[in-house]
């Protein structure tokens, strides 16, 4: 029988991002013993790359905003697919969620008058964002992760979680994993589990997320019974750097556009004028004249088109290169070199100048950066109730990008940050509550454990297999090229094909040297979870009929009305263990059309009253 | 993957001298790749990982200098992998690539750290004053941007222990590392002690347990600093002089009482309660640091203004 050390919790979360830390505050602040399990050292997780802001209307620069104009404006963002609940808690809860981060010690810039200093972002029709220049996510992470050290929650790092764990009827038990630095396997028991693990990212080629992001927590969640929702709705940002090409991928702020930053192609065009939507026309400038008067004063002009969703100018860029009026190196340019002074450029955006100065040798402060969209952010995920983050799984709860609802088809600038602050600390009352309630014993059962350690230590005893980097490359390969920023039947239906070749191959892999930091058996570990939400993505992108935020369709390049009131639910009905490692096979998950939640009639009034 | 990247010049070759091995021992291993235009060394290493050595263990996450992770010995000079760019290494010559010496090896370019979260335990929290009846309508406290700087200095830091591995204090000395928190943590003290909300007092522990004077200002942990954060002229130097005046001033302690700035004792702040701070003092008077008429320190701040602890601007 396999070797491995328990450790006994009320509450475990899985992830130490912005909302693992904010769920382990909120469940420690009521008194239960809390754990947080991270891949990564403490203070690493992919929230420290959070540039812009943080979104919620405090109204300390536009006293005319309000809860309900910020989530008018999330809703329209999301093109009306957001479970409009947790929209509304989310711009509800969220002014007080930051004004507690600055008593935890966070410091964001200031207005005039001594106020956290807020900023324009894409979608936000006032200035929003609270930040600290553009290392918002920094100061989010460094806030929480101090205040979680004062509190006394129990961390441990560097430790891949491999499967969920459960009782005889199905609620979770408990969860098994390994270190990392010593290959050493360990089982948590646990009432109730919070999923905090974050994106999906790495399984396509450019992208903006780190090596963790690669869908632990929604195929975990997935593998114990959860529903999964609107997985084909991937955010590709608009601005990620696309030269040398070892960098590309990594953001560039969407702070650049807020701060006066536009975009041109190789004529030295503003074209995003030639792509205002139907839906946002009557709030967006249609010179370029009007569009600078508003940066000033948003009385005096309608926003410059630069500033809509992240999903229209993802898809305006790409038109631009596809039309051959791209940068030399197959992007655009966004320039705030002629725009604002090069001291307001190093003050406002420290982090981007640093960054071209010194991955791509440019001066943003006097040349255009070149930029092209990259994989970003999924806004689909766990299907969650919205006040308290449950999932369909008992015990089980999730909050931040692993959970799915919040932001519709298309996720606004800004509102990532507030969302792991208010759902994190849902989900830790949810937990906390769920636990303190739960009676009977929580047990443990060997079988699942073994049956995960098993699956885990496999590749070791197989010899001449796979190398699992080029399965990694393959996979990554295959999701850019035919599941990417614009979609189409038959290529989405070829990439179906591919994950399954894939999935056999991951089965076939074999791994040299031992179990401690083994980075080519950490990434094979990872290559379930992969392999799980690319195929969530691809069969609810061959579902979703239409074009809709973040999901675009080639062939049916049009919204369809009633796709807009249904998410596709993915889910594994019968557990199985063909998959690679023991877990379920990708062949068996399933998308279902299911109604999304109806909107209540007073809320609905705030979209008639909009223009 | 190398091939989908355009090679510099025709097929030139670059040799990576990396370390391999655990606590009990190894050797520097050459691993002879191709060169590909604008790549830095975690790029490199990825392709080692990726086509020859698929077990090599190093620490990445952001690729972007944001979360410091990938900190190692480059050529001999503690550095972010992922923002040093091949290209500003020497030409033609073998890029060696080992572990930080300071902190222990778990296996090749990885070493256990958790000194540094230890440390970071031991620090007294954050502890704000209490608001104003002006701020409590206000939703927030009320900072002038001037005043938050000096601390969003330190809070620019990534954690990537890069100060701690070339401080000699530790580096060449083990027995030192019971008593001595290291640069990172004098700047997060520094920027608790700076902070124009926080009301705890952390410098008789600076000195009695955290080895502050064990610094001798040899600015070591600047220069290797990604995030050019002023570590030892504007939080070692600064904290240096709180503590002297702590201990020797009555000036100091006097000016203290007036401003009503009074810190708490690592005692009090132990048995940590909001309760606790001061009462309502005036805002523009709670920003001000521990005047210090003995001292005038001026440095460059990046984007920022002059600092001068003593807050009159010097000549």
């Amino acid at each position: 029988m396999a070797e491995y050390e328990t450790h006994e919790f009320d509450v475990i979360i899985v992830g130490a991002g912005g909302a693992g830390l904010r769920a382990a505050i909120e469940a420690r602040s009521r008194g239960l013993s809390t754990a947080l399990v991270c891949k990564s050292l403490l203070g690493k997780a992919h929230t420290v790359m959070a540039e812009g802001g943080v979104a919620a209307a405090l109204r300390n620069v536009y006293d005319e905003d309000s809860w309900q104009v910020h989530f008018r404006d999330t809703m329209r963002g999301g093109k009306m697919l957001n479970n409009w609940r947790m929209a509304q808690l989310h711009a509800q809860e969220s002014p007080d969620r930051v004004r507690e981060l600055e008593d935890w010690g966070a410091l964001f810039d200031r207005t005039k008058d001594g106020l956290i200093l807020q900023r324009d972002f894409g979608g936000h029709r006032y200035a929003r964002l609270a930040h600290i220049g553009d290392r918002t996510g920094l100061e989010l992470i460094r806030t929480l992760q101090q205040k979680a050290v004062a509190d006394g929650i129990e961390v441990f790092m560097e430790l891949k979680v491999l499967r969920l764990l459960h009782d005889v009827d199905g609620t979770v038990s408990g969860l098994v994993g390994y270190w990392r630095p010593s290959g050493e396997f360990v089982v948590f028991k646990a009432k109730a589990v919070v999923m905090a693990t974050g994106g999906v990212g790495k399984s396509w080629t450019y992208t903006s997320n780190s090596w963790e992001s690669t869908g632990d927590g929604h195929a975990m969640s997935l593998w114990a019974g959860a529903d999964l929702i609107d997985m084909e709705c991937v955010q590709f940002h608009p601005t990620g750097m696309v030269w040398p090409l070892s960098v590309r991928g990594i953001l560039v702020t969407e702070g650049v556009r807020g701060d006066g930053g536009v975009l041109r192609n190789s004529e030295g065009k503003r074209f995003m004028f030639d792509y205002i939507p139907p839906m946002f026309a009557a709030e967006t400038a249609d010179s370029e004249d009007e569009g600078d008067k508003w940066y000033d004063d948003h009385s005096a002009g309608r926003r410059p088109p630069e500033l809509l969703p992240r999903d229209e100018v993802a898809r305006s860029i790409n038109s631009e290169v596809k039309a051959g009026r791209g940068s030399p190196h197959g992007g655009v340019f966004l320039d705030i070199a002629t725009r604002r002074s090069a001291e307001d450029i190093r003050r406002r955006l420290p982090s981007m100048y640093h960054q071209f100065k010194e991955l791509a040798g440019v001066d943003i402060t006097a040349e255009a950066m070149e930029v092209g969209p990259t994989c970003h952010y999924i806004m689909g995920g766990v299907r969650v109730e919205a006040d308290t983050a449950a999932t369909t799984v008992a015990g089980l709860f999730a909050a931040g990008e692993v959970a799915g609802g919040m932001h519709g088809a298309n996720r606004l600038g800004g509102n990532s940050l507030s969302d792991l602050l208010v759902f994190g600390r849902r989900a830790g009352i949810g937990a906390a509550e769920f636990a303190t309630d739960r009676s009977g014993p929580v047990t443990l059962d060997e079988g699942q454990i073994s049956e995960a350690i098993d699956g885990a230590v496999a590749p070791f005893q197989r010899e001449d297999g796979e190398n699992p980097y080029d399965i990694q490359h393959d996979l990554q390969a295959t999701m850019q090229s035919l599941v990417g920023i614009i979609r189409t039947g038959s290529e989405l239906d070829e990439a179906i094909g591919k994950l399954d070749d894939l999935e056999d191959r991951a089965n076939r892999v074999s791994l040299t040297g031992g179990r401690k930091y083994n980075p080519g058996w950490n990434l094979t570990t990872d290559l379930p979870s992969m392999l799980s939400v690319s195929r969530c993505t691809t069969l609810g992108a061959i579902n979703r009929k239409e074009s809709r935020g973040g999901h675009t369709r080639d062939d049916f390049p049009k919204p369809v009305a009633e796709m807009g009131s249904v998410n596709f639910v993915q889910r594994i009905k019968e557990g199985g263990t063909d998959g690679v490692g023991g877990t379920p096979s990708i062949r068996t998950i399933t998308a279902t059309p299911e109604p999304i939640p109806v909107m209540p009639d007073d809320l609905k009034e705030l979209f008639e009253e909009a223009t | 993957m190398a091939e989908e990247h355009e090679t510099d010049g025709a097929g030139s070759e670059i040799t990576m001298r990396l370390w391999r091995g655990d606590e009990t021992g190894g050797e520097f291993t050459d691993y002879v790749m191709p060169s590909v235009e604008g790549e830095v060394v975690l790029d490199v290493i990825h392709r080692v990982q990726a086509t020859k050595a698929p077990d090599l263990a190093c620490r990445w996450n952001c690729k972007a200098g944001k979360c410091g992770s990938c900190s190692a010995e480059i050529n001999g000079r503690p550095s972010l992998m992922c923002m040093t760019r091949m290209d500003t290494l020497p030409p033609g010559e073998t890029v060696t690539v080992a572990p930080m010496r300071t902190f222990p090896i778990l296996r090749d370019l990885v070493t256990d750290v958790s000194y540094n979260y230890e440390v970071a335990k031991r620090i007294p929290p954050f502890q704000p004053r209490e608001k104003t009846a002006d701020e409590v309508e206000a939703g927030g406290y009320r900072m002038q941007q001037i005043d938050v700087e000096r601390s969003q200095e330190f809070r620019k830091c990534i954690e990537c222990y890069l100060c701690q591995d070339v401080c000699h204090v530790v580096r060449d000395h083990e027995e030192n590392k019971t008593a001595f928190a290291g640069p990172r943590f004098f700047a997060r003290s520094a920027e608790l002690e700076m902070h124009p909300l926080d009301v705890n007092d952390r410098r008789e522990l600076l000195q009695q347990e955290q080895g502050l004077s064990k610094c001798n200002i040899t600015k070591c942990c600047t220069e290797v600093c990604p995030e050019h954060i002023k570590i030892t002229d504007n939080a070692i130097i600064p904290l240096k002089e709180r503590v002297v005046d702590a201990k020797y001033d009555p000036v100091a302690w006097l000016g203290r009482k007036i401003l009503n700035r009074s810190k708490r004792t690592p005692a009090e702040a132990a048995a940590t309660s909001p309760a606790t701070g001061p009462a309502a003092v005036q805002p523009s008077v709670a920003v001000r640091g521990v005047p210090s008429p003995h001292h005038s320190i001026e440095v460059d701040s990046p984007g920022t203004t002059v600092i001068s602890i003593d807050e009159t601007p010097s000549a």
